[in-house]
């Protein structure tokens, strides 16, 4: 997977993001929650509640039997006259791709928003092999001109103002573009559409795949996956085997938690259900439907059980929203096209712990993605275990922690262990701050603790509340 | 009935906030508590755990429960984040079956951060501390959303003569500190303390009150940088004011 880096490093990311950007994140999200919390409360609690519950028990029923759906699904499929390809990696799938645009002499493919395909880089394989890839979502268009990825699950250029994307409508496309959304639209409305007609090959994902029908199901908010799916002489679906969902009944329940976390919308403005290709010379449509099962680390992340409830993710991305460290960083920083909280649980699975252990560690554990998960995932429950593999290695994966870390961490616990150590080192370090004390504080810490004081002061270590406590005891000896 | 209540003072409390300790002992005392301090405790092994040493974080618990296992009464800490870390995590530390798991189960159902204990246990909301001053609440994340803690920390600054409580924009958005990650992610740390520190600011307040020690070392550290006046105070120091400023 070339477009991905051998291994993440948060912090030099961190230090990448332009200053401006966290505060226009930071606009974009709460408009978002503000929208979301408006329809939650119109609910009101209790039947949101249920709903989340209900959401979180139909995706682990799915899981639990995610061999038996997978299998009817692609029955369904094959039944309605579609192709099912099975793809263990990225490699795999991007092979899958390539065949099917080789058997049509495919020289151009556009593109629905797909996070199955981010994820696989699927775009760099197909230029590689000479197609022209063009990303018709308007965010997904715009960042692809940038040549960036998303910045956001859900809206990949949300944290561009209309001047930065006017100025790039300019310089990339060469045409007069003002810095005004609607006439923004409109140009990226005419370029898409020559190229719509013009394209052998319609690629998308999906959100749900409903295994009684055999369905895939993508929701959006603009034309453009309608027309991926349905102009181009050929349909391919890359969908990651997590996506599959029982039935109808199903869907009803996760459309509603899906369309009010995400944009803050009872229903998006498109849902789209494909049930096979053209059954008749009168049906329109693709003559060819391909669905590509993907698994990419999926059933690994099925097996460990401290860890699966991952897979239980509709891509929401209201765990983004709030979380206050993508607030703070943005979506680049996380060097992986899913980012946020559940990018984070996917990017280390998937990626592995040498690749991505940097990144359970980039959270501070408040939990409100776990509150306002619409599928209940508890996040930093999983975050806690994948720092516990980073570290410790366990079923899945061995440790990858450096040694003088463990070192520390036994010495630490063995001195906290032993109370007359913690004191005799509580003692030590109270009266080795003595140079170092300004007042109540420490302005300057030695390495590593100077990470703290780059920022802000330490306290003094002050520990007189055992020898108060003994002397207060000795002076009520006998009363009580 | 004599009401017992064990002291978990947390190793950041023993470190950083004897005053704190002292004033908690002297309020448990006042609303009729009988207080004991279990000497040989030491750290809850949180630190550990949530930096994914859950060998050395299973020593340390084990540690704490065999201190306070055979205790009697309430165990009271002045922190949300460690209750958390002994009520939720202690459990999963250990096999189920294990005596120590049976232990962990037993124990956490009697350890009690100090605002559910004032508010649940002793139904205590006004505790007769005067505080004539403009104060704004920020919202430990783990007392919070781990404990569940929303309204009891309000509820008795509100029971507090003299005491305007203002609004904090943002009251449940983390201060940053978030154990390790301050330090192995300094620069996100800061980007989300210096948030935390201009909404303070904003309010007009002259004390920002939280209940838990990593997020007043943070807060009070960022607001004496950023050279604000505003004052961190644990509340314990407001519950047991009498009028002044302690």
């Amino acid at each position: 997977m070339s477009h991905l880096p051998a291994s993440i490093d948060f912090r030099a990311n961190v230090r990448q993001v332009p200053p401006a950007l966290p505060a226009a994140v930071q606009k974009a999200t709460a408009k978002f929650l503000g929208t979301r919390a408006a329809l939650v409360d119109a609910l009101g609690h209790d039947v949101w509640q249920a709903l989340r519950q209900a959401g979180h028990d139909l995706r682990l029923h799915a899981l639990d039997n995610l061999d038996r759906y997978l299998e009817q699904a692609e029955r369904q499929v094959l039944k309605a006259g579609g192709h099912v390809h099975w793809a263990r990696d990225a490699a795999e799938a991007q092979r899958i791709v390539l065949d099917i645009a080789g058997q049509h002499r495919a020289r151009l493919a556009v593109k629905a928003k797909s996070m199955a395909t981010e994820e696989i880089g699927l775009n760099q394989a197909l230029e590689t092999a000479g197609l022209r890839v063009l990303e018709t979502d308007l965010g997904e268009y715009i960042v692809q001109l940038k040549g960036v990825g998303p910045a956001h699950i859900v809206v990949p250029a949300f944290h561009l103002s209309t001047e930065e994307i006017a100025a790039l409508f300019r310089e990339k496309l060469g045409v007069e573009a003002p810095a005004e959304a609607q006439q923004l639209t409109q140009i990226a409305r005419v370029k898409l559409r020559e190229e719509f007609l013009r394209a052998d090959l319609g690629i998308s994902g999906a959100n749900f795949l409903i295994a009684e029908t055999g369905t895939i199901v993508t929701v959006t908010n603009e034309g453009n996956g309608r027309m991926c799916c349905t102009v181009p002489p050929v349909h391919v679906a890359v969908v990651g085997i997590d996506k599959v969902v029982p039935d109808w009944e199903s869907l009803t329940v996760l459309l509603k938690l899906l369309a009010r976390s995400a944009t803050g919308q009872k229903l998006s403005c498109y849902t789209q259900f494909i049930s096979g290709p053209p059954r008749s010379e009168a049906e329109t449509g693709p003559k060819e439907l391909h669905l590509v099962l993907l698994d990419n680390g999926r059933s690994r992340i099925l097996q460990t059980a401290e860890t699966r409830e991952t897979l239980l993710c509709i891509r929401c991305g209201a765990c983004l929203n709030v979380c206050p460290v993508y607030n703070s960083v943005g979506g680049y920083a996380y060097g992986y096209p899913i980012s946020g909280p559940t990018g984070v649980l996917f990017a280390s699975q998937i990626l592995g712990a040498k690749a991505a252990g940097a990144l359970p560690f980039a959270s501070t554990l408040c939990g409100a993605c776990n509150d306002i998960c619409p599928v209940k995932i508890p996040i930093t429950d999983i975050l806690l275990q994948l720092r516990h593999r980073v570290v410790e290695g366990d079923a899945q994966e061995s440790a990858v922690a450096p040694y003088r870390l463990q070192l520390a961490a036994q010495l630490g616990s063995f001195a906290l262990a032993r109370p007359w150590l913690y004191r005799l080192g509580s003692r030590l370090l109270a009266w080795l701050q003595a140079p170092l004390r300004s007042g109540d504080w420490l302005l300057r810490l030695p390495p590593p603790f100077n990470r703290w004081t780059m920022a802000r002061p330490f306290p003094a270590f002050a520990p007189g509340f055992r020898a108060w406590w003994r002397s207060r005891s000795h002076h009520t000896r006998g009363r009580s | 009935m004599v009401r017992r209540a064990q002291l978990f003072i947390t190793c950041l409390g023993d470190q950083f906030f004897p005053g704190v300790l002292q004033r908690m002992v002297g309020l448990l005392e006042r609303l009729g508590v009988q207080v004991g301090f279990p000497a040989e405790q030491t750290c809850c092994g949180q630190p550990f755990f949530n930096s994914g040493y859950w060998s050395q974080a299973r020593d340390l618990a084990a540690k704490w429960l065999r201190v306070f296992g055979r205790t009697e009464g309430a165990i009271v800490s002045p922190s949300g984040s460690c209750v958390d870390m002994v009520r939720h995590h202690y459990p999963r530390l250990f096999p189920p079956g294990t005596p120590e798991h049976r232990l962990a189960i037993e124990t956490a159902a009697r350890t009690f951060e100090l605002t559910q204990y004032l508010a649940h246990e002793l139904k205590a909301i006004e505790v007769g501390a005067r505080f004539p001053h403009r104060v704004t609440y920020h919202a430990s994340c783990h007392l919070l959303r781990g404990l569940g803690v929303r309204e009891e920390p309000k509820a008795l600054l509100g029971g507090v003569q003299g005491l305007e409580l203002i609004p904090l924009p943002g009251e449940e958005t983390c201060c940053g500190f978030g154990g390790v990650f301050s330090v192995i992610y300094p620069e996100v740390s800061r980007t989300m303390m210096e948030a935390k520190v201009q909404a303070i600011d904003s309010t007009g307040a002259d004390v920002v009150v939280a209940c838990d020690a990593g997020c007043l070392m943070n807060i009070a550290g960022g607001l004496r940088k950023a050279g604000s006046p505003v004052r961190a105070m644990h509340l314990i120091e407001v519950l047991t004011a009498g009028g002044g400023m302690p």
